[in-house]
């Protein structure tokens, strides 16, 4: 735990280095920093994601979520979309995340509580992760299309201009679509917490 | 690429500074002015032999180093690293949401253009926005770390203002960008550069007088100050969700205290009060609406506008600390009445309104 500690606050100081230096909009491409940054950023991804399953608290789980949402964040801004890492770093590890963290200060929840898992359970449980990961493995190993190779970024890739065209004129109906469903959700949830009330 | 870096990582450090000596310099202020305020001397009982310099002696050196050098206590059954960690990712979050926030304009030096900005971003305002929502971390950890009812009635409280007031806000600054036509800050500052009329400054508060209240509001209820304080509530919570803090790891929640309120005046001053910007002054010059001119040397325009910046933001953290010491606190149902049924209609019905005018006009302003 103390390990996975340490690795948090490195990260967080390395995390505050790399910003600058991959946010600053500097072409790293010659000096292969953005090598070093995914690196970096990869590793302590999957060492918090490790962290969400292993932690016996669930507040430390939950944060170990929060950590690995936002280097999910860094990712996308290292892929150029700025956009996406921004909505990331405010839906999930800005909202949601607190919304979990809120409900498990609220519950009072303490850390070792046994696993409520049936043995069974958690060998199929294990089966079929490992089933998943073979198979991102395999998929790691031979790419169903060509290798990507040096692609080009196209020019204004990513910015908020070029997606609100995409989503206003190609993925309009989705968009609809999908803000109705959340408004249905708000008023289902807003229903359901005023029946217990009455 | 190596100069590009130098200079990323020169306004980095630029930026950090200007963070941190606000946050030491609004301390000094914040007691002082509130001496002022309650007519007593204050913050006076430091001095080097004899020299008090007005409580600077006092606030900037001797309270630091009695952090500094102070026990760390921490709590029986307290959580050892979530309790240090707690003022760490307070403080983060607030300290890197200034750097997309432009303190001047672009400067060319030789062959280059650097904006005088941390970071140029096409997303600033939700980068600035994304930061902000991580600080209630810091809270929620501090008050679960420290295993004290009070601090986790704090942490709660915290937890659920921010959450209430960051809609609020996100929609006030939803109306400013319909009415900008951008996210980012820098462009936003240039759009509030030219004269209505030839005469008034084209500042964000004159088309949105309504959002930069809403904003104002929602802004100190997320920085947690007086008439918002109630996650502090020290005449109920002791210190709330740092209750259990002491040396130096109360200080940080101090200055994170401070840096927000740097943070959200930087803010209103970029979205509101024209950023850099020096009503008549161009690139070249003040030109002056009667027709008179006073051309000045491009340097002297770039450090009067990084200087303009300055005084805007000091003026509106003065602003912020008036209010603490004149405004009582709000009860807890009515600051989720006030958030809920009050800034969300309004700033909702502000940008139904701004998005009514935009497409009237046929575009931002």
């Amino acid at each position: 735990m103390i390990v996975l500690g340490l690795g948090l606050l490195v990260m967080l100081m390395i995390l505050s280095l790399a910003g600058v230096v991959v946010v600053g909009g500097i072409d790293l491409a010659g000096l292969n920093l953005g090598h070093v940054v995914f690196a970096l950023q990869a590793s302590l991804m999957i060492l918090s994601a490790l962290g969400v399953i292993v932690n016996r608290s669930p507040i430390r789980s939950a944060l170990s979520l929060v950590v690995t949402l936002f280097l999910l964040a860094v990712m996308f801004v290292s892929l150029d979309a700025h956009l996406v890492a921004m909505l990331q770093v405010i839906v999930y590890a800005g909202a949601i995340m607190v919304l979990f963290l809120f409900v498990i200060m609220l519950l009072n929840l303490h850390e070792d509580r046994p696993a409520m898992v049936r043995p069974g359970v958690r060998g199929f449980a294990g089966f079929v992760g490992t089933l998943f990961f073979l198979g991102a493995v395999h998929f790691v190993m031979h790419p169903l299309g060509a290798a990507p190779g040096a692609a080009t970024v196209p020019a204004g890739f990513g910015t908020i201009e070029q997606l609100a065209e995409q989503l206003f004129t190609r993925s309009l109906l989705a968009f609809e679509v999908t803000s109705i469903l959340l408004l249905v959700a708000i008023v289902g949830a807003v229903v359901l917490a005023k029946r217990k009330l009455a | 690429m190596g100069i590009e870096v130098g200079i990323a990582a020169i306004k980095a450090l630029i930026v950090i500074l200007m963070v941190l000596s606000l946050a030491g310099v609004l301390g000094w202020i914040e007691r002082k002015g509130s001496a002022l305020i309650q007519d007593r001397i204050g913050a006076n009982r430091a001095s080097i032999f004899g020299v008090a310099a007005a409580g600077l002696v006092n606030t900037l050196m001797a309270d630091p180093l009695k952090f500094l050098t102070k026990e760390d206590i921490l709590p029986v059954r307290a959580d050892r690293l979530l309790h240090t960690l707690a003022p760490c990712v307070n403080l983060f979050p607030v300290i890197v949401a200034f750097a997309a926030i432009p303190f001047g304009d672009a400067i060319t030096i030789g062959e280059r253009t650097v904006q005088l900005q941390a970071i140029p971003l096409n997303v600033g305002m939700l980068y600035v926005l994304a930061m902000m929502s991580l600080g209630v971390y810091g809270v929620v950890l501090g008050g679960w770390a420290s295993n004290d009812r009070l601090s986790l009635l704090g942490g709660i409280r915290g937890s659920a203002q921010m959450i209430s007031y960051e809609i609020g806000m996100g929609l006030s600054i939803v109306a400013m960008v319909m009415t900008f036509g951008t996210l980012d800050l820098q462009e936003m500052v240039r759009a509030q550069g030219h004269l209505i009329g030839g005469w008034l400054p084209a500042w964000g508060i004159l088309y949105q007088p309504l959002a930069f209240l809403i904003f104002l509001c929602t802004g100190i209820a997320e920085s947690k100050r007086v008439p918002f304080d109630l996650p502090e509530g020290e005449s109920e919570l002791v210190s709330g969700y740092f209750t259990e803090y002491s040396g130096i790891k109360y200080l940080m929640f101090f200055m994170t205290d401070f840096a927000e309120v740097a943070v959200v005046a930087g803010l209103v001053t970029t979205l509101f009060f024209g950023g850099w910007q020096v009503p008549y002054l161009m690139t070249d010059g003040f030109h002056f609406p009667g027709g008179g001119a006073l051309l000045v040397p491009r340097l002297l325009v770039v450090l009067l506008q990084v200087a303009a910046f300055m005084v805007k933001v000091l003026l509106f953290c003065w602003l912020q600390i008036l209010m603490r010491w004149t405004l009582p606190r709000l009860r807890y149902d009515q600051l989720m009445r006030f958030g809920w049924k009050g800034l969300l209609p309004l700033s909702l019905a502000n940008v139904l309104a701004t998005a009514t005018v935009v497409l009237a006009i046929g575009g931002p302003a």
